[in-house]
């Protein structure tokens, strides 16, 4: 077997190394009536080759996106990814080593960790960022759970515009620990509307901007009544690239942020792994879940960089600790930062503005055919729009043209009452053609 | 002795500073076209600039490769981390991972454009049952962390279906269990109560027992144990905990030494996270992506979350939603998919006959270590002089013997960084007082442990001469000396801030 390296006969040498005649000595602790004689029932090993084979014909049991006329987004965005970013995170040296447990031989990913939190922390306009989430849904959960430990309340409300996936998550996560979670009806343009929903035991409002209906708020109102009530405003996001062009959270007044950072440098990869993005404000560091990296010195006084404020971690607080979290999403994290070293100020900027004329250009479409609505006032990359019928037929029959022009609202949120309610998007690797395929597709389709 | 350079740089290894220190807003390593429109935003759109500095392609990959060259990695040695699992990552589960197929797929695609995904998920689920012998699998938890919440929400579920969530709250964690045990069991809601160890290692059977009760919801174990251990009363255990209406939740995160070999489902098991990470080989990425599913027993599938796949006249379908009283969501989306490809790969690449050989070379390997290191380091659980009591798939070692010379194992650690490894476990479990575990895996050659025993038994025998205080300040030889973790949380620094001098010149 090509990953085993010992022999039989090192096998041998090594049991009577040991002193014991064989192998099963060593399960000697096993109850007899668990161990197994003989195989599991499954395949023998195989070689490369036939491996790759099999992969490959699962894999070709799909469609790509990048194979058809691609609009889908509503959490997973897809984009062009610099050839140089994949390149990188497979250096053996980043790809096969551990949490950076020991300092002195992970300066690497250390050093990288503490320019992706200064990333994150500028892209959100906040003060502090942790080293990353699994993904912007849980981030999005364990943004409750600290509002509740900051604040000692346990009342969260949801705005309208929340991700349907990340309100089921959160609803997982907080209610074991006794958290009252209240969501407004999905709304297109709700988010300010949410206030009604404060009240004085209030721990947090969660809102977002662009929401899911790809909405672009204000978000200054919804600051200032949250904290006239003693709340704390979680603002929520799922296409980091948006901050390019519109005013990031943190601006606002957010007392913590949180979203997906897949979209720079991640793939879709069918939903993960994505990588968490966490920010917050100084005055909330310690509660925050997760590992930080923090600057330090060496015994020679050398600038250096570690893991720290540990005490708030499970390794070290046990049942006391901010989080169960331990493994987070160091490999996309690093995707991430690396992608963004890439774009720069400069490079992020037009990245987003070319999204936001993507989109421009397919509402233009799209409301030129008969029939359709466009429902979100004011969108960065993703909008919603009404169809004379069922959203999810529509999909269906846009896909057999080889056109995937969205997501229907009623797939992720079924009984909101909104089933011809359809989210599209667009980034900069739709072309024109695709744009105006989806139209005439759309055309047909409903006729 | 140590020379300073002009440059900064030491030989092969390049100075690096911070991307903020060298890059330039103005900069950028991306050509992207002029937009062409105006924006529709309005008084939305962003005011101050973005400070995000830039670099072009070939400062970039000079900058990260720099960085990487400042990292220890399973590529370039034995990497014995304790409980971590770092065993070779084969490059082609990589390759299948980036397959178009696989990698350009959004989760939320008609379901007609992603039967080949649905089918990878299903044949991977298969494998992980036949491997456990358990009924059901919740493939979405995105690390072993998350997959241990998923399987004590579970149970949660499970009791309040009986009516009995409000009543049976406690929940029985051994003082050797990790963190995130304590940790998730207190996310679900319960209330930890420690179970102390026998002096060999193992569960107290007695103290166990008499913690039993109508109020007790789980006992979390993890087996092997983190001393290295099987717990041979396991079977025990489990009939105990189920006959006082409680369940039995695996930490799997030690499923390397049992792969193939023991079913936990023929132990009495309930619920179990597998780290794909770590048995399956995923690569470990500096600290993630991990990939967490859970296997459930027959009492606890019913309550396992979405998304689930089912075959329905030769199609696969996903459903997203999860029944009444089942666990909720976990994530957006169905979890993990580049990792699922990878294990999958793996597994295939194995077989049933390599699997079940990766559990009793990765056995082999540990047990070489103990044996070849016993006579020069107090292995608590090692068995006495001439005998050998066998470990699984990690050695437990102790730094007892040097007390008197006042080198400790973080001196053992950090001397290990001069000779290029990177060190065992310290001081974990807690119930050993400084621990070293050590695990080897299956993927070192005989020649790479008798290389490793040989450093570590030159250390033991530094440690008792008289060259011992140049153990107390390792490392000397590692890219950074010993770092002021102290310093860093007194004094948090988090990020980087422009200094005053820098942003007056900037205006």
């Amino acid at each position: 077997m090509r990953y085993l390296p010992l022999s039989d006969g090192d096998r041998a040498e090594m049991l009577s190394a040991i002193g014991v005649e064989s192998i099963d000595d060593l399960y000697a602790d096993v109850p007899k009536s668990a161990r197994r004689e003989g195989l599991v029932n499954l395949p023998k090993a195989q070689g490369e080759l036939a491996v790759e084979r099999h992969m490959r014909a699962l894999a070709e049991r799909n469609t790509p996106a990048g194979r058809t006329a691609f609009f889908i987004g509503a959490g997973a965005y897809r984009h062009h990814v610099p050839a140089s970013v994949d390149h990188l995170i497979q250096r053996s040296e980043f790809l096969t080593t551990y949490t950076p447990y020991q300092p002195e031989i992970a300066q690497g990913t250390l050093q990288a960790l503490y320019e992706f939190q200064t990333q994150v922390v500028m892209l959100t306009g906040m003060e502090v960022a942790n080293a990353s989430m699994y993904d912007g849904s849980t981030a999005c959960a364990e943004a409750a759970l600290m509002a509740a430990r900051v604040t000692k309340r346990k009342r969260i409300v949801f705005s309208g515009g929340i991700h349907p996936h990340y309100l089921e998550t959160a609803r997982t996560h907080c209610t074991p620990m006794g958290l009252d979670l209240v969501a407004a009806a999905p709304a297109i343009d709700g988010e300010t509307a949410v206030c009604d929903l404060v009240d004085d035991d209030t721990a947090a409002v969660i809102v977002s901007s662009p929401n899911i209906f790809g909405t672009v708020s204000d978000l200054s109102a919804i600051a200032e009544k949250a904290h006239a009530r003693g709340a704390l405003l979680i603002s929520v996001f799922t296409e980091a690239v948006a901050f390019g062009l519109i005013e990031p959270p943190g601006a606002y007044g957010a007392d913590i942020v949180v979203g997906e950072g897949q979209s720079i440098g991640n793939a879709l990869s069918f939903g993960g792994p994505y990588v968490g993005l966490f920010a917050t404000r100084e005055k909330f560091m310690r509660q925050m879940p997760g590992r930080l990296a923090g600057e330090t010195v060496d015994a020679d006084g050398k600038r250096g960089f570690v893991l720290t404020l540990s005490t708030r971690e499970q390794h070290i607080r046990r049942d006391k600790a901010t989080s169960n979290i331990c493994t987070n999403s160091g490999l996309c994290s690093l995707a991430f930062t690396i992608h963004m070293t890439l774009l720069g100020a400069v490079g992020l900027k037009r990245l987003a503005e070319l999204n936001h004329e993507a989109a421009c250009a397919l509402a233009d479409a799209l409301s030129s055919v008969k029939g359709v609505e466009i429902l979100t006032p004011r969108f960065f990359s993703e909008f919603a729009v009404k169809l004379p019928k069922r959203a999810g037929d529509v999909v269906e029959a846009l896909a057999a043209r080889g056109v995937l022009g969205g997501v229907a609202f009623e797939r992720l949120a079924p009984g909101a009452g909104m089933e011809n309610v359809l989210l599209v998007c667009a980034t900069e690797t739709n072309t024109e053609e695709d744009v105006a395929r989806y139209a005439q597709a759309l055309r047909e389709v409903l006729g | 002795m140590t020379y300073e350079t002009t440059s900064g740089n030491r030989g092969l290894l390049q100075a690096e500073p911070l991307i903020f220190e060298h890059g330039s807003i103005a900069r950028t390593g991306v050509d992207l076209a002029a937009p062409k429109g105006a924006s529709r935003l309005g008084a939305l759109a962003r005011k101050a600039p973005l400070p995000l500095p830039g670099l072009s392609e070939p400062e970039a990959v000079r900058h990260y490769v720099r960085l990487s060259q400042r990292n220890y990695a399973i590529d370039l040695g034995l990497f014995p981390l304790g409980s971590c699992t770092m065993k070779h990552n084969p490059r082609l589960n990589e390759r299948a991972a980036r397959m178009e197929g696989f990698s350009d797929l959004h989760p939320l695609q008609p379901i007609s454009t992603t039967q080949g995904a649905l089918a990878l998920m299903h044949e991977l689920s298969h494998w992980l049952l036949e491997l456990t012998g358990l009924e059901a699998v919740a493939l979405s938890p995105k690390a072993g962390a998350h997959g241990e919440f998923c399987g004590m929400l579970a149970i949660r579920a499970a009791l309040a279906a009986r009516g009995e969530i409000n009543k049976r709250l406690r929940v029985l964690v051994p003082e050797s269990a990790h963190g995130t045990n304590p940790a998730t069991a207190v996310a679900c809601g319960f209330i930890v109560d420690e179970v102390p160890a026998t002096e060999q290692g193992r569960v107290d059977l007695v103290a166990f027992k008499a913690k039993l009760g109508d109020d007790v919801a789980a006992i979390m174990l993890t087996n092997p144990n983190t001393c290295g251990l099987f717990e041979p009363d396991v079977k025990e255990i489990a009939d105990l905990i189920h006959a006082a209406g409680g369940y039995f939740y695996c930490d799997g995160a030690n499923y390397n030494a049992l792969v193939g070999r023991v079913r936990p489902g023929d132990l009495g098991v309930d619920a179990m996270h597998i780290n794909l990470h770590k048995t399956f080989s995923t690569p470990h990425g500096g600290g993630g992506p991990g990939a967490g599913p859970v296997v459930f027993s027959k009492a606890l599938a019913p309550f396992a979350p979405a998304p689930k796949i089912v075959t329905r006249d030769g199609a696969f379908e996903l459903v997203e939603r999860a029944g009444e009283g089942a666990v909720g969501r976990m994530c957006a989306f169905h979890g993990q998919m580049g990792m699922y490809v990878r294990a999958l790969t793996y597994m295939l690449s194995h077989g049933s006959d390599g699997l079940r050989q990766v559990a009793e070379d990765a056995v082999l390997n540990a047990n070489y270590l103990l044996a070849r290191l016993k006579p020069h380091f107090n292995a608590p659980f090692g068995g006495g002089e001439g005998e050998h009591a066998p470990c699984m798939h990690e050695a437990l070692l102790d730094d007892t013997r040097f007390k008197a010379q006042g080198v400790e194992t973080i001196d053992f650690a950090k001397s290990l960084l001069d000779e290029g490894y990177h060190p065992m476990t310290t001081y974990f479990p807690l119930v050993v007082h400084g621990a070293m575990l050590i695990e080897p895996t299956e993927t070192e050659s005989k020649a790479e442990l008798d290389r490793f025993a040989d450093v570590m038994i030159a250390l033991a025998k530094r440690a008792l001469g008289n060259d011992s205080a140049r153990m107390k300040t390792a490392p000397h030889l590692a890219p950074m000396r010993r770092l002021d973790e102290t310093r860093a949380a007194r004094q948090p620094k988090l990020r980087w801030k422009p200094t005053e001098a820098a942003s007056i010149a900037a205006e």
